[in-house]
């Protein structure tokens, strides 16, 4: 078999290799299931509860689905207008910040007072959390634009949307689609702590519920169903990216 | 006698009152249309705000600046400019980047959409014209260092502006591919006889291209000399190995020294 064979492998055999290495740890350490349970036994979970799990999984990806378009709308049009302007810039960045800092599971029970438990507040949070590198990542395309290439068409008389729409957008194009795969999958995080303390439904809501009647093999079982909604999402992010910005990643196609 | 581009007296400095860097003073100089000036000096002399004040991307605190007998208060779009850096987009091909400069100015910019097959028909002849005829669908990256050099020279000249101005644009490059750039820019220059100003810090590219050297004291930046090279054209390559060039390569360098160590 040739390398890249084994490369394009890579990834399933490690996977197995994990689960294997897992399986045969709880069995010679003789691990309690409350403590960690086996794969086989979490397969078991998921097959068993198969329908909730794939109701709240739904509910889950549809949230973070939510709160991650919002993301990018938001981010994409913030982020052009501080890459836009050095005023905003200056004034919204320290705001960023100090705003990207506090820990988004202390906005849920404000969400909650202002739109109730539920979907409202998973979806808010999701696109709290997965707004910010959106932002920073095309406020930084459009901010290192050459100068040399800026000289050259202002001494044209082009104005800065000229600018803009033919170098900066472009350019910063790369940078946005790059920063969905980090902003997906932080998303996740944020709609699973929102259902964790606020919600009806959702993989974070059963895995709680399962918690609490020490159903221990559906809580793993629900982390192994956002492990997967989280590859999923990732790799059509990185699908997107390479789909669009191509010119981009030339190194990886000579 | 006014020339196509007059700077009088131009004073112009950087940065907040009270800390500015004084970068150019007492500049004067004048070139006359069709001309092909270059202007070499120490590091730092200021030449790229030269480059900056003759297409209007500043204006001096004093002094004036015209070009085609008209004021410079904003950008003029009768200018093409060439960097060092030849900053082709990488998203566009060869051929989209030269003719990127249509897309902004008018009137080309109105007659766009309607005469595409003609503008494109021209950015395939410059192209020709430089020796990348056939390269207009391969995108930059595909290109090597001259060959990006020579589609940037295209791109500056596609809207057949009356006044060419390069910095440095074949600083980056190796011996050959300079010495091949010099006698592509020559035959432009002889084809389209725009104005030139050439910003540089090589002697040899500025006396083999130009008809008249200025050289340029170290900062604040003036013209201390004028130097007219009257080599007959066209100019063959050899030239820059003959006795009389070099004697004026020299006289340059000579002067250049004098202005470090004033410095």
């Amino acid at each position: 078999m040739t390398s890249s064979r084994w490369i394009a492998l890579a990834p399933w055999l490690w996977t197995i290799g994990l689960f294997l290495v897992w399986e045969l740890a709880v069995k010679i350490f003789n691990l309690p299931v409350f403590i960690l349970p086996a794969p086989t036994d979490i397969w078991e979970a998921i097959v068993k509860y198969w329908s909730p799990i794939w109701k709240n999984s739904v509910q889950t990806l549809f949230t973070t689905v939510a709160g991650f378009l919002l993301a990018v709308v938001g981010g994409l049009a913030l982020g052009l207008a501080i890459g836009w302007s050095r005023a905003i810039y200056a004034g919204l960045y320290p705001l960023m910040i100090g705003f990207n800092s506090i820990p988004k599971v202390a906005v849920v029970p404000i969400l909650v007072i202002w739109f109730g438990i539920g979907t409202i507040p998973a979806v808010l949070t999701a696109f709290l959390i997965a707004f910010f590198p959106i932002v920073v990542n095309v406020a930084t395309g459009l901010a290192t634009i050459e100068p040399e290439m800026e000289d050259v068409l202002r001494a044209l008389g082009a104005k800065k949307l000229d600018i803009m729409l033919k170098v900066g957008i472009p350019r910063s194009m790369p940078y946005f689609f790059g920063s969905l795969k980090v902003a997906i999958t932080l998303a996740f995080v944020g709609s699973v702590i929102s259902e964790t303390v606020a919600a009806n439904s959702g993989i974070g809501h059963m895995m709680l519920a399962a918690q609490s009647q020490f159903n221990v093999p559906l809580v793993w079982a629900g982390l192994v169903a956002l492990a997967v909604l989280g590859i999923v999402m990732y790799a059509i992010m990185a699908w997107l990216e390479i789909r669009m910005t191509g010119w981009a990643h030339r190194g990886n196609r000579s | 006698m006014t020339g196509f581009v007059d700077i009088r007296n131009v004073r112009l400095s950087y940065g907040q009152a009270g800390d500015e860097t004084l970068a150019l003073d007492g500049l004067d100089m004048s070139i006359q249309e069709g001309e092909f000036a270059a202007v070499v000096g120490p590091s730092g002399c200021g030449k790229s705000t030269l480059m900056k004040l003759a297409t209007g991307l500043i204006t001096p605190q004093e002094g004036s600046v015209e070009v085609a007998q008209k004021e410079v208060s904003g950008p003029v779009s009768i200018a093409g400019m060439a960097f060092q850096n030849p900053s082709m987009l990488p998203w566009r091909s060869t051929l989209s980047n030269v003719m990127l400069p249509l897309e902004i100015v008018q009137p080309h910019r109105a007659n766009l959409r309607r005469e595409k097959a003609a503008y494109t028909a021209k950015a395939e002849e410059l192209l020709k014209l430089v020796g990348l005829g056939g390269f207009g669908e391969k995108f930059p990256w595909q290109l090597s260092g001259g060959m990006q050099q020579r589609a940037n020279l295209c791109r500056a000249l596609i809207h057949d502006p009356a006044l060419l101005m390069l910095d440095e644009p074949f600083g980056a490059l190796d011996a050959f591919t300079r010495e091949e750039l010099w006698q592509v820019m020559r035959d432009l220059h002889a084809e389209k006889s725009f104005t030139v100003i050439l910003v540089t810090h090589d002697l040899r590219e500025a006396v083999y291209l130009a008809d008249t050297v200025f050289v340029m004291s170290a900062r604040p930046g003036k013209i201390i000399e004028r130097r007219e090279v009257s080599f007959p054209r066209p100019r063959s390559i050899d030239l820059i190995y003959e006795a009389a060039f070099n004697d004026i390569v020299h006289d340059l360098r000579a002067l250049i020294a004098e202005a470090r160590v004033a410095a």
